[in-house]
């Protein structure tokens, strides 16, 4: 297996975590708007900022995928 | 190659099985898209006997990479095997001067074979970078690692297809707000008519979505030039990296791009950074000394953070939607045959309209993001 | 990595393109688009402003006539309150009037009645006396002629006088 394989299941790997993480903000925005629709552009604009700073730590894994 | 082309074809299987479970109704597309998934797992096979011929074997990791990077002059299509392309200039600094000539004088080379000799100095074209040759060589030579090894690279500030499409865009943005600005002059008591109608409300979404909510009633209108232009800027890049006739030119997914826009938010957070955000940084309220001293290295890396998550946000994104559509659609070539085009083609189709969200959706991250940051750094203690 | 190292041409001319387009739309697009939406924002919310204060005044209008209506309508009861006093006095003091000048009248009536009366009675008792003289004379005739006529006669007179 050269660099490059074990750098994608890295990359992999973080994406998982991202993933969860960016599933659980996603489905607890949902519940949340369900909850209080008039809450609802607030909740969703910070469910996105949420998301992009989860996100960030999977594209840093990418990002170490490249550089190998 | 037959393994690899089954897997595609299970996973695509399994994908089609997500999609349709739910509605009923297209039944019928479903079995054409098995179908198409049965033929594509076959033609594996076809094309394995067939790769015999010594033709020019297809990389898409090449091809991809090519796409996605940045290049010298802006190529349109192939035609009869000549390359039709916009020739660029190349600027180079060597020794204190300036050396330029147009991007067409290596007649379309990236393999560093076409030496260009100007003022004495001869320079070659190597995966889309200028390479100074040294004095006594005359060809490109590599290490093991397919690294030149005999060529340095000179400061290359060249006008290459990126920068290029940033003017562009730059000049559509001046037309679009300068022609907005004058609907406004026009009308008696500015209501927004034509394109001011349009824009007005995007003009406001920043104002009343990022800048008051993220910096505070008091403060946000020094940062409104720079938020506006910053999200129309990255807006507007990220849209035209997605039209197919200007190749692409992947301008908001180019490090070097959001970089330096990484670099205005940090430059502009740091400067307008008040007593109270540094002491947030330095010396940390509200903990025991042990602490304060313990956080202090912790706060100025994420100061740095910040900036660098930016930075490779916007850029790892943009690049990642460009690959995966770039990957789909080599899927073709990889397998040599159109009947597994319908499926690239639907799911680039697919990826692709995510992608437009996703331009927007990224400006506006990008822009919420500096605008939090901005917040932050002039914040005033409370408590 | 080629892919994740900043080229430098392109830094530069993304910073010199950007700060250019900053100053550029800045000074043509943002400053005049922002301002004329906070100019026309804050018109509407004069605007706005105006209205809420005319139709304060307005407010304040309804309610004074309001009052005036009802100090009216207070000071018309109390005329109305005090005719229908003064027309209960007029009656009353009226019909006392009248009973009094009625009893007097009566009063009057009775006294001439009684003094009326008074003289016929002095008058019968006149007549009376002089009946009785009358037939004292004749009683007196008859007892020296006939002792028993005398008797028979008196009684008869006697008997006509009871009547009385």
């Amino acid at each position: 297996m050269d660099l490059g394989s074990i750098a994608a299941i890295g990359a992999g790997l973080a994406a998982i975590g991202a993933g969860v993480g960016i599933g659980k903000i996603g489905g607890q925005a949902m519940e949340a708007m369900a909850r209080q629709p008039e809450m609802h552009g607030k909740i969703q604009s910070s469910a996105l900022i949420l998301a992009a700073f989860v996100e960030a730590v999977a594209l840093f894994a990418v990002v170490v995928s490249f550089l190998k | 190659m037959f393994v690899f082309s089954e897997n595609v074809c299970r996973f695509a299987q399994i994908l089609n099985k997500a999609f349709f479970r739910e509605s009923m109704g297209v039944k019928a597309l479903k079995i054409k898209l098995l179908a198409v998934v049965m033929l594509c797992s076959f033609s594996g096979f076809g094309s394995e006997d067939s790769t015999d011929k010594k033709q020019e074997e297809f990389n898409p990791k090449e091809m991809i990479m090519h796409h996605v990077k940045d290049a010298y002059g802006f190529h349109l299509w192939d035609w009869n095997g000549h390359s039709i392309a916009l020739p660029l200039p190349i600027l180079l600094w060597v020794d204190g001067e300036m050396i330029t000539f147009m991007s067409s004088e290596f007649h379309h080379d990236s393999n560093g074979e076409v030496i260009v000799e100007r003022n004495g100095h001869r320079f070659v074209n190597f995966h889309e970078k200028v390479y100074q040759l040294d004095s006594e060589a005359t060809a490109l030579a590599f290490n093991e690692d397919n690294y030149p090894i005999n060529a340095s690279k000179p400061l290359d500030i060249s006008i290459t297809k990126n920068v290029f499409m940033m003017w562009v865009s730059v000049l559509v943005l001046l037309f679009l707000f300068i022609t907005t600005a004058r609907k406004y002059k026009q009308s008696p008591d500015n209501v927004p008519t034509g394109i001011a109608g349009f824009m007005e409300p995007l003009i406001l979404f920043v104002r009343d979505e990022i800048g008051v909510p993220m910096i505070g009633e008091h403060k946000y209108k020094r940062y409104m030039p720079y938020l506006l232009t910053i999200f129309f800027f990255i807006w507007i890049n990220n849209i035209f990296g997605l039209i197919p006739i200007v190749n692409g030119a992947n301008l908001s997914g180019n490090i070097a791009f959001t970089f330096t826009l990484a670099t205005f938010t940090f430059i502009i957070t740091t400067f307008s950074g008040n007593k109270n955000y540094w002491k947030h940084i330095f010396w940390m309220p509200g903990v025991p000394v042990p602490m304060k001293i313990f956080l202090a290295p912790i706060e100025v890396i994420g100061m740095l953070v910040k900036p660098i998550s930016l930075m490779i946000r916007l850029f790892a994104n943009i690049t990642a939607g460009h690959i995966i559509i770039l990957a789909l659609m080599s899927l073709i070539f990889v397998f040599k045959t159109i009947a597994v085009a319908p499926v690239s083609v639907l799911f680039a189709l697919f990826i692709a309209v995510i992608e437009i969200i996703v331009t927007a959706i990224q400006a506006y991250i990008f822009t919420v993001l500096s605008a939090l940051y901005f917040g932050m750094a002039t914040e005033e203690e409370h408590h | 990595m080629d892919l994740v190292t900043p080229g430098f041409g392109l830094v530069f001319w993304t910073g010199l393109t950007f700060i250019f387009l900053l100053l550029i739309l800045k000074k043509f697009a943002w400053k005049p688009i922002l301002g004329a939406v906070s100019e026309r924002e804050e018109s509407i919310k004069n605007a706005l402003k105006s209205a809420e204060e005319a139709r304060a005044e307005m407010q304040n209008l309804q309610s004074d006539n309001e009052r005036i209506l009802k100090e009216a309508r207070a000071e018309r009861d109390l005329l109305l309150k005090e005719a229908r006093e003064m027309k209960a006095n007029v009656i009353d003091s009226a019909k006392t009037e009248a009973q009094t000048q009625a009893a007097s009248i009566i009063r009057q009536a009775q006294a001439t009645i009684e003094s009326e009366k008074q003289a016929a009675v002095a008058d019968f008792k006149n007549q009376v006396a002089q009946l009785s003289i009358e037939i004292a004379e004749k009683v007196v005739k008859s007892e020296l002629s006939e002792k028993d006529k005398q008797f028979k006669m008196v009684k008869s007179l006697l008997q006509d006088v009871t009547l009385k």
